[in-house]
């Protein structure tokens, strides 16, 4: 029997741009149908002009430094203990057993449920730190416990009868079978964390952040400017996850000792 | 010296070891017929596997070759080799490497992208060149290597083999005449 396998090619450049210039157009058609001057949907141009508005003012820099500094935050606290729970979580079957629940509850519950509990502990200044934190870590967590588990158990056991050191079975074993899967999970996180982060900011209202423009522009309906703020969001999400992407491609070939094909 | 005592080993209602008694001084070959137990005797004496009845002693720290070659796929062999050598240097493995009919990009290639027989090739170099190594434990050496290569490979294995208990698990009766060492036979 001959077998094939399809191999993903990448798609080419102008096929993206196409595709995008597709969605834009639909945009503009359906902003322009809806008419009332872009009042339900702020048509392409309109969102641009917001945004060449906001970019050049202090305010829209201080926001976006006020809310990535606190998203970021709870972004890394979630790591680190996302990366710690799910190794202890690999290494007792019963820890395991015993964060689960409090994961699936995690990853189970609202924003907004999250979001009205968590004003009641601290303040809405912090509350996207907060936020931000609890619906990374179970991604984190997980990410990490499926890396342990794909990890190649027949290295695991070279490893013990080689009796290589805990260093180096880190960095040559451990490491490579957990990077995969612990770089989709960090990549999806930092997606998560903007989407949360700017949600909580949205119903806690702290001053000077990206959550507070976007409620304020509702109120006020300046639906173009909505559109800008989200637009902001999506590409700093965006930009951020291409560079975590990136930096993470980099540790692994540094860290495992990885040659060049 | 590497000896069991009434060693036993059963995997649910098959019974792989009976009753093995074996002593081990120097280098030995290990035959037997298929399914006879050889591989769960080294795993055993790897400290893989418990026995479920029987003694062993005089297992030093291993240098093995596994049933699959089991290298670091991201590094090079000689890479695969330094991290398990005790201070094994880069020129020497490579040098052993070269040897064994590595060529210079082969060298260079991470183990994940050489063949079958060039990763057994690598596998057998570090268990052989891990100087901590007292006990060598190779199991099916030389699979994947054409008649010249085993010549090349037996050759090398009795060089570097020669002051530590080695126990070589082979189907290949050429490459036990090869080798020139005591043959013990499992049943």
């Amino acid at each position: 029997m001959i077998s094939t396998m399809r191999v993903k090619a990448k798609t080419p450049l102008w096929q993206t741009l196409l595709a995008a210039a597709f969605w834009v157009a639909v945009w503009q058609g359906l902003a322009l149908w809806l008419g009332h001057g872009g009042l339900f949907l702020a048509t392409p141009g309109q969102t641009v002009r917001a945004l060449v508005q906001l970019v050049p003012t202090a305010e829209f820099w201080h926001r976006i430094a006020f809310s990535a500094l606190r998203i970021l935050a709870g972004f890394l606290l979630a790591t680190v203990c996302g990366l710690t729970l799910g190794a202890a979580g690999a290494r007792w079957h019963w820890f395991e057993v015993l964060v689960s629940p409090v994961m699936q509850l995690i990853r189970a519950m609202p924003v907004a449920s999250f979001v009205i509990l968590a004003l009641l502990w601290v303040s809405g200044k912090n509350l996207s730190i907060v936020v931000s934190f609890t619906h990374v870590l179970p991604v984190i967590y997980a990410g990490t416990l499926g890396g342990i588990a794909d990890t190649d158990p027949q290295l695991v056991e070279m490893a013990r009868v080689y009796r290589l050191p805990l260093i180096r079975r880190l960095r040559y074993i451990w490491l490579p079978g957990v990077f995969p899967s612990f770089c989709e999970s960090f990549i999806a996180a930092m997606g998560m964390c903007w989407k949360s982060g700017v949600s909580a900011e949205v119903i806690g209202l702290p001053d000077h952040s990206v959550g507070d423009a976007l409620y304020r522009a509702k109120i006020t309906l300046s639906t173009p400017e909505v559109f800008a703020w989200t637009l902001v969001i999506v590409l700093l999400s965006a930009a951020l996850s291409s560079l975590a992407a990136a930096e993470l491609r980099e540790i692994k070939r540094r860290l495992c000792g990885e040659v060049a094909e | 010296m590497i000896q069991t005592q009434h060693l036993k080993k059963r995997f649910g209602a098959n019974l792989v070891l009976d009753d093995v008694n074996l002593t081990v001084s120097g280098p030995a070959v290990l035959m037997g017929p298929s399914g006879c137990g050889k591989t769960t005797l080294l795993r055993i004496l790897m400290g893989l596997e418990s026995p479920d009845a029987g003694r062993i002693s005089g297992v030093g720290r291993v240098g093995a070759v596994f049933q699959k070659s089991r290298l670091c796929p991201q590094l090079t062999a000689g890479a695969n080799i330094c991290l398990t050598g005790g201070g094994v240097t880069p020129a020497g493995a490579e040098a052993a490497l070269v040897e064994l009919g590595f060529t210079s990009a082969e060298l260079a290639l991470p183990a994940g992208r050489l063949s079958g027989g060039q990763q057994r090739r690598a596998a057998l170099l570090r268990a052989l060149l891990c100087r901590p190594a007292r006990t060598l434990l190779l199991d099916e050496p030389f699979t994947g290597m054409d008649a010249e290569l085993v010549e090349r490979a037996a050759a090398v294995t009795v060089r570097l083999a020669a002051g530590r208990d080695t126990l070589l698990v082979t189907h290949d009766v050429h490459a036990a005449e090869l080798l020139g060492w005591p043959v013990l036979t499992l049943h």
